[in-house]
């Protein structure tokens, strides 16, 4: 009887051996990476709003306080979305004719809405509440970069549940001063660790247990 | 064994005892007054020739197509479940507080028990020599994969989003997270995927050998293509049976820890609970008797069956069939002792939750059920002692019913008596399982059935090679062995006083 095999498949099948298992381990990595991915996760992906609106301009430039529109982000879980009236505060006198703020004041005829476009969009199931994180320590830019040099936002992080508990399981190494929460350039001082211990303690930030919680963040 | 047992009408085996091959180890020997494991009168050819011949047929029988039509439309039953239970999610079910875990638990538990008796068969039977294991080895192996298979459904299932159940192993996740290493659900997880995988290897090395043999008598190109790659290129030669041998026991020694330890970790999910009537330190062992118990009752309710119309009696004799009902009484009264256990430490413990349970489980809403546990698992099986009960089939294989579904009460009491009635009187409730937990579980069985039919057509479901070792031709005469190597002596001119390069023979 003839062989079925060539020679070769010899070769060729133990080969498979080593070729299989490296794919498993590539295809399970890229599975990974692919995972955690801007592409995937959005981050740093420029969201096209109605408005072009610049934070780089209104919070940079002319340093308006990011409480002047989002009023609740001290009192609510949400920071709030500015309404159309908040706008026209001042662009009832200045810019009123440009055509870029059209849109506006056809809100403020209408008096419909804008619809702005969410970038920062958490899953339903979890829980997140702005005051307590402002209240504690955590200031816009450690969440959200640095909004003055944003002309359109995008998330700066991916938004995943690791990234949530990296500063859940250690709070200090992201905490500052009260005065220093709305500062968009703030950087963390050399000794920040040592620093973000003691204002860990002055806030009463809950141990990295009840931070890590299940129910801390899915209720 | 004992030199009062008459041995056959070969004087040189008297003369030279083996001590490996013992009880029925040889064939056309009778012992105890129980057959040989193989029937007299068969060669090498024709124990491959009628072992070949069941999947090497050019026509499938009848009857094989009719029940493959049978069991292929119970499977669709489980196709339509599967499909219904993602379409709707995971109420489908009939779980809800306080029963949470319910049909499918149990069910994923009784398949579970049901492969342990595969993996006793193939591994502990095999360290421990007993050569009648070799009939049955292969079919009760490929039972334990299939059954294997139906019982992962049921986790998965169970989750109600399957798709996400690769959340279940340990891998850098995205979530920042490991699983909980402390809970015996991950234990589950690990013993299971060990369990499939280890059998799957055990059972796929063993048929090496006999795909080569199936690669040989193929005529057509596809087959023999396909055997062709199974076989893995296996020519026969001492090396690759010296690596093979080698393999298989190292394997063997691998699967043999695992019968012990993946039904003990599968009690370990109701043990390290602290729910009344699962808080037992006796669950490990009772559950592992109650697996090979289980697993014996399915062998013995598939193989007197298919034994009776592949015309297998030659080769799967009475000798396994007493055997297989020996061990399924004998770990049936270890069941049995559990039962009376469980019930004694309930009162001896003077708990008033364990007590409250046994008497809810022996007075309450679901009494009848554990009354016919107690008959279907304790008394009934107390038939085997009759040397005549065990020899009349119809009664064996209703005896091996009655067992299949006392295992799966046996589940149903433990899950569903220990929740329905909860510490606080406030939660107490009643189960009822819905049309779609059964459906799925008879789908399962449709599907579990519909992979034996399978594997009877494709594959050779007795091992040929090792059916072939118990042949007399297989045995080599010592004074033959003897004599060929003092012939290569003379041949090199070598002196027996020298020792030279060949062992000392015949002691």
């Amino acid at each position: 009887m003839p062989q079925i095999f060539h020679r070769s498949t010899n070769a060729l099948s133990k080969l498979s051996i080593v070729v299989g298992a490296l794919l498993a381990v590539g295809a399970i990595f890229t599975l990974l990476v692919l995972d955690r991915s801007n592409y995937n996760t959005g981050a740093f992906v420029d969201v096209q709003q109605p408005v072009q609106f610049s934070h780089k301009h209104h919070n940079g430039d002319i340093g308006i306080d990011c409480r002047y529109c989002h009023t609740a982000v001290e009192v609510s879980s949400s920071a709030g979305i500015p309404p159309t009236a908040t706008c026209m505060n001042c662009h009832t006198q200045i810019w009123a004719d440009s055509p870029y703020l059209e849109p506006v004041r056809e809100s403020w005829r209408t008096r419909q809405p804008i619809q702005w476009v969410r970038v920062h969009d958490l899953p339903d199931f979890v829980y997140f509440n702005h005051s307590v994180h402002v209240a504690k320590g955590v200031g816009c830019s450690t969440c959200h970069g640095n909004m003055i040099q944003q002309p359109l936002v995008h998330q700066v992080a991916s938004l995943k549940m690791e990234w949530c508990l990296e500063c859940h399981r250690q709070p200090e190494l992201f905490l500052r001063p009260k005065d220093q929460i709305y500062n968009a350039e703030w950087q963390p001082p050399s000794n920040q660790e040592e620093v973000g211990l003691r204002l860990k303690k002055q806030y009463n930030v809950m141990t990295a247990e009840v931070l890590t919680s299940c129910s801390t963040c899915h209720r | 064994m004992s030199t009062e047992v008459t041995r056959g009408t070969d004087d040189r085996i008297d003369q030279y005892p083996d001590k490996h091959v013992t009880e029925g180890g040889r064939a056309g020997e009778e012992l105890d007054g129980y057959p040989p494991v193989i029937a007299p009168g068969h060669s090498f050819a024709s124990v491959t020739d009628k072992i070949a011949s069941l999947a090497l047929r050019k026509r499938t029988p009848i009857g094989w197509l009719f029940a493959f039509f049978i069991a292929g439309s119970i499977l669709q039953l489980l196709v339509l479940s599967i499909a219904y239970l993602l379409a709707v999610g995971v109420g489908v079910f009939g779980n809800n507080q306080p029963v949470g875990w319910a049909v499918p638990i149990i069910s994923f538990v009784w398949w579970i028990g049901i492969g342990h008796a595969g993996t006793l068969i193939s591994a502990i039977l095999l360290l421990f020599r007993q050569s009648w294991r070799t009939s049955i080895n292969r079919f009760a192996e490929a039972m334990t994969l299939f059954a294997v298979a139906c019982a992962g459904l049921y986790p998965l299932l169970h989750t109600g989003r399957p798709w996400l159940a690769y959340w279940m192993f340990p891998y850098p996740n995205t979530m920042g997270m490991w699983p909980q290493f402390r809970s015996p659900l991950i234990w589950d997880v690990f013993a299971v995927s060990t369990y499939a995988s280890v059998s799957a290897l055990f059972w796929f090395v063993g048929l090496v050998p006999d795909l080569a043999t199936f690669r040989d008598k193929s005529r057509h190109w596809i087959p023999r293509t396909l055997f062709g790659l199974g076989a893995l290129g296996w020519r026969g030669s001492a090396r690759h049976w010296h690596r093979y041998e080698t393999a298989y026991l190292l394997l063997a020694g691998l699967s043999t820890p695992l019968v012990l330890s993946v039904h003990t970790i599968v009690s370990f999910d109701f043990a390290v609970s602290i729910v009344p009537g699962w808080h037992a330190t006796i669950f490990p062992p009772y559950f592992v008797a109650g697996a090979v118990y289980a697993g014996f009752a399915m062998v013995l309710t598939l193989l007197i069956p298919i034994r009776v119309f592949y015309g297998l009696e030659d080769f799967i004799t009475m000798r396994h069939i007493h055997n297989c009902a020996k061990v399924m009484l004998a770990t049936g009264l270890i069941v049995f002792y559990g039962y009376i256990m469980e019930a004694f430490f309930a009162w001896y413990s003077a708990n008033i939750y364990e007590r409250a349970m046994m008497w809810n489980r022996m007075a309450g809403s679901y009494s009848f059920f554990y009354w016919s546990l107690i008959l279907c698992n304790g008394i009934v099986p107390q038939l085997l002692w009759s040397k005549r009960v065990r020899e009349n089939m119809f009664a064996l294989f209703t005896i091996a019913m009655f067992v299949n579904v006392g295992m799966w009460l046996e589940r149903f009491i433990i899950l569903i008596t220990s929740l329905y009635r909860d510490f606080l009187p406030s939660s107490w409730g009643m189960y009822m399982p819905t049309i779609w937990d059964l459906a799925m579980f008879v789908g399962t069985l449709g599907f579990f059935v519909v992979n034996i039919l399978l594997f009877i057509r494709l594959l050779p479901i007795i091992s040929i090679f090792e059916m072939r070792t118990l042949l007399p031709e297989a045995k080599v005469h010592p004074e033959e062995e003897h004599k060929v190597i003092e012939d290569k002596r003379q041949e090199r001119g070598d002196t027996p006083a020298s020792g030279g390069l060949l062992p000392a023979t015949g002691d």
